[in-house]
């Protein structure tokens, strides 16, 4: 009985890779340890050892395949050497376990699935920014590759542009954001930091107040809590401090958010906190054109700017405008979906989660309208209210916790600002108010989805 | 009682590297008589400005924190005399109006800044602890215990990004020597080779903390070791002896050596800031250090043996009681910030 060798999972938010290359051929001999094959997920080009020893009997995922989803079987193997080669063992090569290489990349039924599935759903076609000319050419990018475009674009236009952080590098980026940087600008602009959130973030807001643009990436905000310190102290108030005399045009990014199955210390919202503090930008784009003007955006911008990714779409692929220099103003939100009964404001990952949701509200006859923020620091409050205006009614689906929200910010705005215009009280769709735990059912319950924002918005439409 | 302040560095390298370059035992500068006058100018300058701040904050014109540099003079003096404006860049903490005096920054704005006015540099936002000169490259004046040292180290990654030649001195304390930060950035500082002079004003106190009470390892030039940054021990009372180490600091810093960290001992008259009950030091330690090691009483020792007589400094110190009564005058009388004012320079552009 052979062994089926299957895609395995190389990382939290793999879905599918690429097999880029295989080390063995069929009738090879191979022995646990060996490495089989190359295989590029979402993040690097990873080699994938053998778990058994064997010989590959069929390979049946030719290299060069993309999109190959975890869990198919790319290969075979006998589990036991040729037949001639047994008789001169010293001892009998015990009987194969008819088990996967890898236990995680065996589709069982009680595979455990991430809460955060449910976060990002098939990517919706979103609205096409209405600035752009008609017949303009749309590109599939994924949010990835237009962080990338967007730094490289800026690089080359500006000479004080340099990007710094962990991995950024010789690496290409823990998340692969960074990549092909190193090649193309050297390691003058593309600096590896040591492991010291706290020291890098100050050397670059002392770079930005020394006269460069600096683009600091946090491998996750969860570790820019090390740095916060220099992002509020340091970089935001420092134009106000010296009479508007000393600036710090400094760029922090990354993931941003809850992430796969990683638990409490690395899935948080920082939103909430930076969009707090007068003196910073606070930009968090959910797709892939947003990504791009509002990360050019931000690298041109005087002012110092946290902008809040989500490692979970960085995968994902948006129509980009293929323009020569798409930039986006920052401070404006966009209407994702038009509609006439309800509200839904949010920002980042949560803007898919409220798309899905208008979707599946269509069918029982509630016309909901979504409202990207975008920035979230300033608020475009004037399109908040002037959505509220026509539908009266208002759901802030926030992917992060409920205390002193976004969400609580919108309540508030609209509490004073669009009173006369509520027909129902604001509700908040957030994340429960506890650290993110592991346990993939008690993640799934911890966090948003689509059936809570219905749910919700039945609620405030008396349905 | 305190340490003896060291007259001379002494440096004991480890065995392991004494292959490794080192820089050279700095000596004492040889100062012309005018270089004399001038450092003795300076220091008054900042002596009589930090009394009459001093006296202002007890008449309740100045508000908040406001620290005092008497007894520090011949650290920033030393330094700054050494360094080539508008091309070397500083920073320090929030013990800043002395080295803004030294790099010759008008009295008049810093102590409108220090009676929170319109025309004050930071236009009466900032106050004594948050100042900043652009024009100067003197880029604060910062109030957070060791967040200079890591902004310093960006400003030397500056000057070495845009290869302009400067070096930045990023000034900190006995007490800021302890935050992990500075380590940090020693380690990056190091590893990228970058323009920059460490300079640990050691006064003895961190606040009321004595260096033996909180650091382990109390000789701070030392501090940079595990690092590769080499460390002098300087006599931060004498100003020829601070100027001396600077300019065999910044000799190795030009030549492209990375960083250089130099411990200036040195020690403040005053209370760490306004409201300092004093309790953790007794007044005859002070009484003797002001007594014995007074960085102006030495400068005017230098002097006598140059030949400058009593007159020539007399008519100086009027000069300086003039320029600071003046800026005094000034920092009462100027209009306090407009109301407006209350919102602008949050951010640089418009959204």
């Amino acid at each position: 009985m052979g062994i089926e060798i299957k895609m395995p999972a190389l990382s939290p938010t793999m879905e599918e890779g690429t097999l880029a290359k295989w080390l063995v051929k069929e009738g090879d001999e191979v022995r646990s340890g060996d490495i089989l094959a190359e295989i590029e997920t979402d993040k690097a080009t990873m080699e994938f050892e053998a778990v058994d020893e064997g010989q590959i009997g069929r390979i049946v995922v030719p290299e060069g395949t993309e999109g190959v989803k975890v869990g198919t079987v790319i290969a075979t193997m006998a589990g036991e050497g040729a037949g001639e080669g047994a008789d001169d063992a010293a001892a009998p090569v015990p009987a194969p376990k008819a088990e996967a290489p890898k236990a995680e990349a065996a589709p069982e039924p009680k595979k455990a699935q991430s809460g955060t599935a449910k976060l990002v759903p098939e990517a919706k076609a979103t609205v096409k920014d209405p600035a752009l000319p008609e017949g303009t050419e749309y590109l599939k990018t994924t949010v990835r590759e237009a962080l990338r475009d967007a730094m490289a674009e800026e690089m080359r236009r500006d000479e004080r542009v340099f990007v710094m952080g962990e991995e950024v590098a010789e690496y290409q980026g823990a998340y692969k954001v960074t990549q092909g940087l190193l090649e193309e600008f050297g390691d003058k602009r593309v600096i590896d930091t040591p492991i010291t959130e706290y020291g890098f973030a100050g050397i670059g807001a002392g770079a930005a107040m020394g006269g460069l643009k600096p683009i600091v990436e946090f491998m996750t905000f969860n570790f820019a809590m090390q740095a916060i310190d220099h992002i509020i102290n340091s970089a935001a108030k420092t134009n106000y401090m010296s009479g508007g005399q000393m600036r710090c045009p400094i760029v922090f990014r990354g993931p941003n958010g809850a992430a796969s199955r990683v638990a409490a210390q690395h899935s948080q919202n920082y939103g909430p906190w930076y969009a707090a503090v007068p003196g910073l930008i606070v930009i968090a784009p959910y797709d892939a054109a947003d990504a791009k003007g509002l990360l050019k955006a931000a690298i041109r911008s005087d002012d110092p700017v946290v902008f809040l990714e989500n490692e979970l779409v960085y995968g994902r692929s948006f129509d980009v405008p293929k323009v020569d220099d798409y930039v986006l103003p920052i401070g404006k939100a966009r209407i994702m979906r038009e509609g006439r009964d309800v509200t839904l404001v949010s920002y980042s990952i949560g803007v898919g989660v409220a798309l899905e949701a208008a979707e599946a509200l269509a069918g029982e006859g509630i016309d909901a309208e979504v409202v990207d923020l975008r920035t979230l620091r300033p608020l475009d409050t004037a399109t908040v209210l002037q959505s509220l205006k026509k539908t009266n009614r208002l759901v802030v689906v926030e992917e992060g916790w409920p205390v002193c929200s976004i969400a609580s910010e919108i309540a508030a705005v609209v509490m004073e600002q669009g009173f006369d215009d509520l027909d129902a009280p604001v509700l908040r769709v957030t994340n429960e108010d506890v650290p993110l735990p592991y346990a993939a059912n008690l993640e799934k319950a911890a966090l948003i989805d689509p059936s809570r924002v219905v749910a919700a918005v039945k609620k405030v439409c008396y349905r | 009682m305190t340490d003896q302040i060291a007259s001379s560095p002494q440096d004991t390298p480890a065995g392991a590297d004494h292959n490794r370059l080192r820089p050279s035992l700095p000596e004492d500068y040889e100062a012309t008589r005018e270089e004399l006058l001038e450092f003795y100018r300076q220091m008054v300058l900042i002596r009589r400005f930090e009394e009459k701040a001093g006296q202002l904050y007890g008449l309740g014109l100045i508000g908040g924190f406001c620290h005092l540099y008497i007894g520090q003079e011949a650290v920033a003096v030393g330094i700054q005399s050494a360094l080539k404006p508008g091309k070397d860049s500083v920073i320090t903490g929030y013990r800043d109006h002395g080295h803004m005096l030294a790099y010759g920054i008008d009295p008049n704005v810093i102590m409108a800044e220090l009676t929170g006015r319109e025309a004050g540099i930071s236009r009466g936002k900032g106050g004594s602890m948050h100042m900043f000169s652009v024009e100067h490259k003197f880029y604060g004046g910062h109030g957070i215990v060791g967040a200079q040292v890591s902004l310093g180290a960006g400003l030397g990654f500056a000057h070495k990004y845009n290869g302009d030649g400067g070096v930045c001195v990023a000034y900190f304390g006995d007490g800021a020597a302890n935050q992990g930060q500075v380590y940090e950035s020693f380690n990056m500082a190091e590893l990228w080779k970058l323009p920059i002079i460490f300079v640990i004003e050691n006064n003895q106190y961190a606040m009321g903390t004595s260096v033996n009470r909180s650091s382990a390892e109390d000789q701070l030039y030392r501090r940079g070791e595990s690092f590769r940054i080499p460390g002098i021990q300087v006599n931060g009372m004498d100003v020829l002896a601070v100027r001396g180490a600077t300019e065999e600091a910044l000799k190795w810093v030009q030549a492209g050596n990375g960083p250089i960290l130099l411990e200036m001992k040195t020690y403040r008259y005053r209370g760490h800031s306004m409201s300092d009950p004093a309790k953790y030091r007794s007044r005859e330690e002070v009484q003797s250090m002001r007594e014995k090691s007074d960085p102006i009483e030495g400068v005017k020792k230098y002097l006598t043996a140059a030949g400058v007589s009593e007159d020539e400094l007399k008519t100086i110190d009027q000069d300086i009681r003039k320029i600071v009564s003046d800026a005094a005058d000034f920092a009462e009388t100027s209009p306090e910030p407009e109301l407006h004012d209350l919102y602008t320079d949050v951010l640089v552009e418009q959204y």
